[in-house]
């Protein structure tokens, strides 16, 4: 068999593999709702009530989403350069770990000037996370794959450390957990007294920015022209090395936003269970997503969904909710394959 | 003085070559993949995948090395699934490797759930027991290393021999080398770069799966979650390190064990310091070999590359 | 009449509406040299990896020595005894000749390779023939001639009875290409049969018996050798009469573009460059012939700035460019076509419009302080498709999806646009019909004629010694002295291509 370029597809073209992707995920994930015999009708309606069906469970979905907004932004920034940035998970932690640093009473400052002060400071921890691995690829020629999967461990084996130690809240009992962020260092709520918070709204804004500097900007024609085909970019005369640094920066810095929104707008201190995966979990909202800033919201959304439904389902249902992993996962693997066939033909002979 | 006096003790080394036999298998199985072409980034869920399965097949009534021979089938089970995503279809290895990883891993967690729904701590199994070679394993400090250790961690010693062997000294060896250096070469005499890639990435992946099922069989007895904890990205960095040769890499990953046994030991000594920093030190070691090894790597020219036929 | 080995009848080959063969029909007799005369494009290439199994005929069949061959599949074509070398060499450079040699020769199952009879029988081979080679070097040491023997024993290992020959000439220098065709009636002379595939004339003469043209996927021509004459082969090959441009003589001003004793360090693929020393002056072509890999990379490189010079100085106009890169010559007004248009020239994937601006988005008018302007890069693409005449749907159109030659328009039209002073062609017209090569060469001279320093890189002295004012030769990192327009003969230059006289004058 061989593949071949296809023209231009059609919208409806364009779609209907991605639907197509869905649809075979759907099938495949049944087929363990069976297994575990449950049926799964009645298995997909109790996902969708738990994700949607009250205004309780879709405002905690789009709380859900907010992170993976953050960090499947990261990836989908990063991937467009083929920067292949699996670090996401340590990115986001560093943001977590510069807002407690910063908010938990260091700068007496009022929430209008503190917010945006953590959020230009853990963006910048979170992309300096990420240049190291930027610079070892650029310089050395080092995978940043593993060096940034090894990192997330090491990260992860940080903040332990710090929690253990210089940021253990003296109140908790012997529980690793800082301190609680001030009140102007917190996202206020979008509804009183329910869990979304501003960090959406926050999110929302990332995307249209995001999408903006790829569509429209020199720097978004150079980092996807640096994706496309790196050798003629060079010669081109695009500064590879100087875009791919610069890529890191951004992508490192939104996964950071993930751990600042999360710590600021829901968790308020920080703990090693703050992020069950998310920064995993972003490079499947991106490949959903099709690299799409403005579809990463979507796919964000569409992947919380299925985590807070799943949730909601294994109580009543007795499959186990990591039905929702094995959905995110074959769905990523099927997108990618239904992405390759849209723009190749399989040819038999 | 302590620190030092580690070193001369047979547990320590003991300890460093049993922490290496599930590295040994699973970089085995990596550098296989990548020799015919293709970065196999599935390990760590592969892995995962064959700890659970060896465990269970035993927890149900299985004896061990049928365990062994579950785990393996399910590695390559993924293994196959990666390669027809990525070889006859091209797809970007590095995503479908992240994906594979993902599926292979909560589906274990997914089938944990659903067959001990109620468990809270891990039930065990009764593992593979050392078998002291007769004479051979007296001799003083690596003795028991070497010849007082489990029927897998021979394996895995003999799994070296056999991928350097099969590499270098066989028909079959030469075409997978040639599959990951000049794809073309292959197709012109005669032979199917698909199916060599896809048989190499089937037989690498069974092999991490058998790393995987070392640590519930061997290692620890009973399976947890998040037990690989990252052995297979290290894995990765070994195939680097040992510049993707079978007797390097096994160097290399005694030397990582090594280094490992030795920071736990350290642990116990060294007071004051956070446990953190030595857990730590396995990934930075393995980050430092990359940095080191990366002017030196002469990595196969067509890894990663994706190959259709009748292209030149 | 001799007993017929081969013989594909009425093959036919469509990609997508493309169709690269048309019902061709081809008998090959015992001991017979048949050429496959053609343009790049005319189906040469692809009715050979149909042969071999490459590729699946959409109709038709192929019978060797009686048998039908089943389609699809390289090894049965092996087994067959059909043997073939490619033009792109398919060796591993990991492994030895012997490896290289033996792969896929023994059972695979087998537990060992056996070494020591596949040595005894390459050394026979290789001494039966005149191919010398040492079975046990690695392949990554040897030089482009020596991979070409490594190929051809490839094919006798497996007694090949039938012998495919890829353009086996475009890498030789005219010495070598001798050598070649020595071996060649040596093989014949032992009873096998040879296809042998050229888009040059005067081999096509030397060393078939019959020669078949094909053009645009079609069989347009059969003729003996003897019975022919090279004006009818070409004008079979070429059909309608291309009229290609007559340069007029120039008048070569200043010198725009000075490389002063520069050397550059070690380079994987290809000779370093040692102390050299050349000019390029306005209003003339300086041709640089040389077999490939003599440092015609590595000069095509530093005009670029996509290298730097490891110590020497190079001077554009006059001033000595000190921080070197792409942007750099880019700015000093040189103009690159790059050697591989497909993997360096543009980026695939991408729209027409954003590949005529990769060198000029961050000017006005296409970008303002980081905004692009797409519409602004939509009305430029629209011009160079209109001026420089390309076939493609819009400036939307993926590259990917033009062909060779238009692709080659596009990039040209790059380059030119802005009023170079000094241009690099590396290999501007390889792979593309003689129309598109007329058109390639057109516009070269037009900026010869506009005052423009051209610096012509090409492995094909035929082209370099139709467009060149300036003759240099490139061998293992050092040039010939220049000489003028008609100075040298062709057999003169074979002997600098192989490396008599450079380095010792120098």
């Amino acid at each position: 068999m061989r593949l071949e370029a296809k023209p231009m597809p059609s919208l409806a073209q364009s779609l209907a593999y991605p639907l197509g992707a869905v649809a075979v995920t759907l099938v495949i994930v049944s087929a363990l709702v069976v297994a575990a015999g449950a049926s799964p009708f009645s298995v997909f309606q109790l996902v969708l009530v738990g994700a949607a069906g009250t205004p309780f469970a879709a405002l905690e979905t789009l709380t859900r989403a907010t992170p993976l907004i953050f960090t499947g932004l990261a990836v989908a920034v990063a991937f467009r350069a083929k920067l292949w940035n699996i670090g996401a998970e340590a990115q986001l932690y560093v943001g977590a770990v510069v807002t407690v640093v910063l908010g938990t009473g260091a700068l007496p400052l009022p929430a209008p000037i503190l917010i945006p002060v953590l959020i230009v400071a853990s963006m910048i921890g979170g992309g300096l996370m990420l240049l190291g691995p930027a610079f070892l690829k650029v310089r050395l020629g080092v995978d940043e794959v593993v060096t940034t999967l090894l990192l997330n461990f090491v990260v992860l084996l940080f903040v332990s450390m710090l929690l253990e130690g210089v940021l253990k809240d003296p109140m908790a009992l012997g529980w690793p957990r800082s301190a609680s962020v001030i009140a102007e260092a917190r996202l206020p709520r979008v509804v009183t007294g329910l869990r979304l918070h501003y960090g959406f709204v926050l999110a929302v804004v990332a995307a249209i920015a995001v999408w903006f500097v790829m569509k429209k900007t020199t720097l978004g024609y150079e980092m996807r022209a640096v994706g496309h085909n790196a050798e003629a970019a060079r010669f081109a005369g695009i500064p590879v090395n100087r875009v791919l640094l610069k890529t890191a920066m951004i992508s490192g810095g939104l996964a950071a936003l993930a751990g600042f929104s999360e710590v600021s707008g829901t968790a308020r201190n920080l703990t090693l269970e703050l992020s069950p995966g998310y920064g995993y979990t972003g490079i499947v909202v991106a490949m959903l997503a099709m690299l799409n800033p403005l579809g990463v919201v979507a796919a964000a959304i569409f992947v919380a969904g299925i985590f807070v439904g799943a949730d909601a389902m294994s109580r009543t249902a007795g499959v186990p909710s990591y039905i929702a992993n094995v959905m995110v996962a074959t769905a990523l693997l099927t997108m990618v394959t239904a992405i390759m066939l849209s723009r190749f033909r399989i040819r038999w002979r | 003085m302590e620190a030092l006096e580690i070193l001369f003790t047979a547990s320590f080394w003991v300890a460093a070559i049993r922490i290496a036999s599930p590295l040994i298998f699973a970089t085995m199985g990596e550098l296989i993949c990548e020799r015919a072409g293709v970065l196999n980034l599935g390990i760590e869920g592969i892995m995962t995948a064959g700890a659970f399965a060896g465990w269970f097949t035993v927890y149900s009534g299985g004896d061990l090395w049928t365990g062994v021979a579950v785990a393996a089938l399910a590695g390559a089970m993924f293994g196959a699934l990666h390669a027809t995503l990525t070889v006859p279809l091209g797809l970007s290895q590095h995503v479908v490797g992240i994906g594979i990883t993902l599926l292979a891993t909560s589906l274990t967690y997914f089938v944990y759930r659903l067959v001990l729904p109620e468990v809270t701590s891990p039930p065990r199994i009764e593992p593979f027991r050392p078998f002291a070679v007769p004479y051979l394993s007296d001799i003083p400090l690596i003795g028991p290393a070497l010849f007082n250790q489990t029927p897998l961690t021979y394996l895995a010693f003999i799994t070296v021999g056999l991928v350097a062997w099969v590499l270098y000294r066989t028909p079959l060896g030469l075409a997978v080398r040639a599959a990951g250096e000049n794809p073309a070469a292959v197709e012109a005499q005669g032979m199917s770069v698909t199916a060599i890639r896809m048989g190499a990435v089937m037989v690498g992946s069974a092999l991490m799966a058998v790393g995987g099922a070392f640590l519930t069989m061997s290692a620890f007895s009973s399976f947890f979650f998040e037990m690989v904890n990252g052995r297979g990205w290290v894995c990765i960095a070994l195939v680097v390190f040992g510049s993707w040769r079978p007797g390097k890499a096994l160097l290399g990953a005694i030397l990582f064990a090594a280094f490992d046994a030795y920071q736990i030991r350290l642990q116990q000594v060294a007071e004051g310091i956070p446990y953190q920093l030595f857990l730590m030190m396995p990934y930075v070691l393995s980050i430092l070999a990359l940095i080191v090894m990366s002017r030196r790597a002469s990595y196969p020219k067509a890894l990663m590359v994706p190959y259709q036929k009748g292209e030149r | 009449m001799p007993e017929t080995v081969l013989n594909l009848s009425s093959i036919t080959k469509r990609f997508g509406a493309l169709v690269a063969n048309d019902a061709i029909n081809l008998r090959l007799a015992k001991g017979e040299v048949v050429a496959l005369l053609g343009e790049n494009g005319a189906g040469k290439t692809t009715l050979m990896n149909i042969l071999f199994g490459h590729y699946v005929a959409d109709e038709g069949s192929i019978e060797a020595f009686g048998q039908p061959l089943p389609p699809g599949d390289p090894k049965a074509a092996l087994q067959a005894g059909i043997g073939m070398v490619h033009q792109h060499f398919t060796l591993a450079d990991n492994m030895s000749v012997l490896e290289n040699i033996v792969l896929g020769t023994q059972s695979k199952w087998s537990w060992r390779l056996d070494r020591a009879a596949a040595v005894a029988r390459i050394r026979k081979l290789s001494s039966d023939f005149g191919l010398a080679i040492d079975p046990l070097a690695p392949v990554s040491s040897l030089a482009v001639g020596e991979r070409q023997r490594v190929e051809i024993l490839k094919a006798l290992y497996r007694d090949a009875r039938i012998l495919i020959l890829d353009e086996p000439t475009a890498v030789l220098t005219p010495q070598e290409t001798e050598a070649l065709f020595a071996t060649l009636r040596k093989l014949v002379a032992e009873g096998l049969s040879i296809i042998f595939i050229s888009h040059k004339l005067n081999e096509v003469m030397a060393v078939s018996e019959r020669v078949l043209v094909l053009r645009g996927g079609w069989l347009v021509g059969e003729r003996r050798t003897a019975e022919t004459t090279r004006q009818e082969l070409a004008a079979l090959m070429v059909g309608q009469d291309v009229k290609m441009p007559e340069p007029r003589p120039a008048s070569p001003g200043e010198p725009l573009l000075v490389f002063e004793n520069v050397s550059t360090g070690q380079r994987s693929g290809g000779s370093r460059l040692q102390n050299l020393s050349f000019e390029l002056r306005a209003g003339a072509i300086t041709g640089l012939a040389g077999v490939s890999g003599n440092g015609q990379g590595a000069i095509a490189a530093l005009i670029a700035g996509v290298e730097r010079p490891a110590s020497g100085r190079i001077i554009v106009s006059g001033r000595e460019i000190g921080d070197w890169s792409p942007r750099a010559a880019l700015s000093a007004g040189i103009a690159r076509i790059p050697e591989d248009r497909h993997a360096v020239g543009s980026i695939a994937d991408m729209s027409v419009a954003e590949n005529v601006v990769a060198e000029r988005y961050r000017e006005k008018p296409f970008s303002r302080r980081g905004v692009m302007d797409w519409a602004k890069a939509h009305e430029f693409a629209s011009r160079l498709i209109a001026d420089y005449d390309v076939k493609c749907p819009s400036p939307d159109t993926r590259i990917r999806l033009l062909s060779g030659g238009n692709m080659q328009k596009l990039i040209l039209g790059r380059a030119l646009d802005p009023d170079p002073i000094v241009i690099l062609a590396n290999q501007p017209t390889r792979g593309l019909d003689v129309g598109a090569v007329a058109y390639v060469h057109g516009k070269l001279l037009e900026a010869r004629d506009r005052g423009a320093a051209v610096l012509l890189i090409s492995e094909d002295l035929d082209e370099v010694l139709a467009l060149s004012d300036t003759v240099i030769v490139a061998y293992q990192g050092q040039i010939s002295m220049p000489s003028k327009r008609g100075e040298r003969s062709v057999a003169e230059l074979g002997e600098l291509m192989a490396g008599h006289g450079i380095g010792e004058a120098a």
